[in-house]
């Protein structure tokens, strides 16, 4: 934002940007008026646009829950999903729709944590849309910079021992945090181990659940 | 799918590269930050369109490789000292990277 207290003579705006919860209303009109110009032309029907719209928001984070439960439970599996992502998905019968998912794991070793400093590249066919502060351009630019206040501000403490490896998304890669699994968790269902993993354990922005959670 | 034209992976896993400053506008998926900085590669992800070639629809190709890259965060960032082990990991296309000079770091 400008501190020049001359640009109000000025028609400028800043760009568009989705982090803006304020409603952005050029956006709307826009896409608005492009649907009813493509409606009126017969190249499409509101019927389409709403159920593409339902496509694209249907996938849920119980899909990213239900690979992390797994792999928990089944070492072979876990081994497949860390050498291709898109394989080991496959194997549960959830497809992914990116390029390629990238599986990191989470060990005492190492903590990872996701980011996409370009815009809000993010899994979508397996955790859903993004939450908005993921999009927030303080996420984006503090995350690759400042890893470890970034996580304290979520209530992430790590130990100071603890590497960090942050991973820019900015690409074609797609990828998918293997969280730690919880102490007290031997011999679960994975159904039982799933209700554990949150959005932000497999963002690496949180740690899964305590046991004593299911 | 047709054939497309396929360059060759210069770098594999381990290589030592250096991020160029190509000065080139419009959609690009290099950011600044990494610019002149050499990491080192941990996978070759594969051929993909160039998205520079994307964003202003050419879709014909070529696909071009396309790497992760991964920087120690005190070679990033100024004064960076938390863990001597901190990283950040990265895709960068073919045509960003040059072999790193021997001896750096």
């Amino acid at each position: 934002m400008s501190t020049h207290d001359h640009d109000h003579d000025h028609d400028h705006h800043e760009p568009l940007v989705v982090e803006d919860d304020q409603g952005n209303q050029e956006g709307q009109l826009l896409a608005d008026a492009l649907q009813s110009l493509l409606a009126r032309k017969g190249l499409i029907s509101a019927g389409e646009v709403m159920l593409e719209i339902q496509a694209i928001e249907s996938p849920g984070l119980h899909l990213g829950a239900k690979i992390v439960a797994r792999a928990w439970a089944d070492p072979g599996f876990k081994a497949r999903l860390l050498e291709n992502g898109k394989n080991g998905a496959a194997e549960l019968k959830i497809k992914v729709g990116e390029a390629q998912l990238v599986v990191v794991e989470n060990t005492p070793a190492v903590h990872n944590v996701i980011v996409c400093t370009l815009c809000s590249c993010y899994p979508r066919s397996i955790l859903g849309q993004p939450p908005s502060w993921y999009i927030s351009k303080a996420y984006r630019a503090r995350t690759v910079r400042e890893p470890a206040r970034v996580l304290e501000e979520f209530g992430l403490t790590l130990p100071a021992g603890v590497p960090i490896a942050v991973h820019d998304s900015n690409a074609d890669m797609r990828f998918l945090v293997l969280p730690l699994r919880p102490e007290g968790t031997e011999g679960w269902s994975e159904d039982r181990l799933a209700s554990l993993v949150t959005r932000d354990s497999m963002i690496g922005v949180a740690q899964p659940l305590p046991a004593t959670a299911a | 799918m047709a054939t497309r034209e396929r360059p060759v992976a210069r770098f594999a896993p381990g290589d030592r590269v250096t991020v160029l400053e190509l000065g080139k506008a419009g959609h690009i998926r290099t950011p600044h930050y990494v610019r002149h900085h050499s990491g080192e590669v941990v996978q070759f992800c594969g051929h993909f369109l160039n998205p520079e070639d994307l964003s202003v629809g050419c879709t014909g190709g070529p696909v071009i490789p396309l790497y992760r890259v991964q920087f120690r965060m005190d070679d990033l960032w100024p004064g960076y000292d938390r863990h001597p082990g901190d990283v950040l990991v990265i895709e960068i296309y073919d045509h960003w990277l040059a072999p790193a000079a021997t001896a750096t770091h």
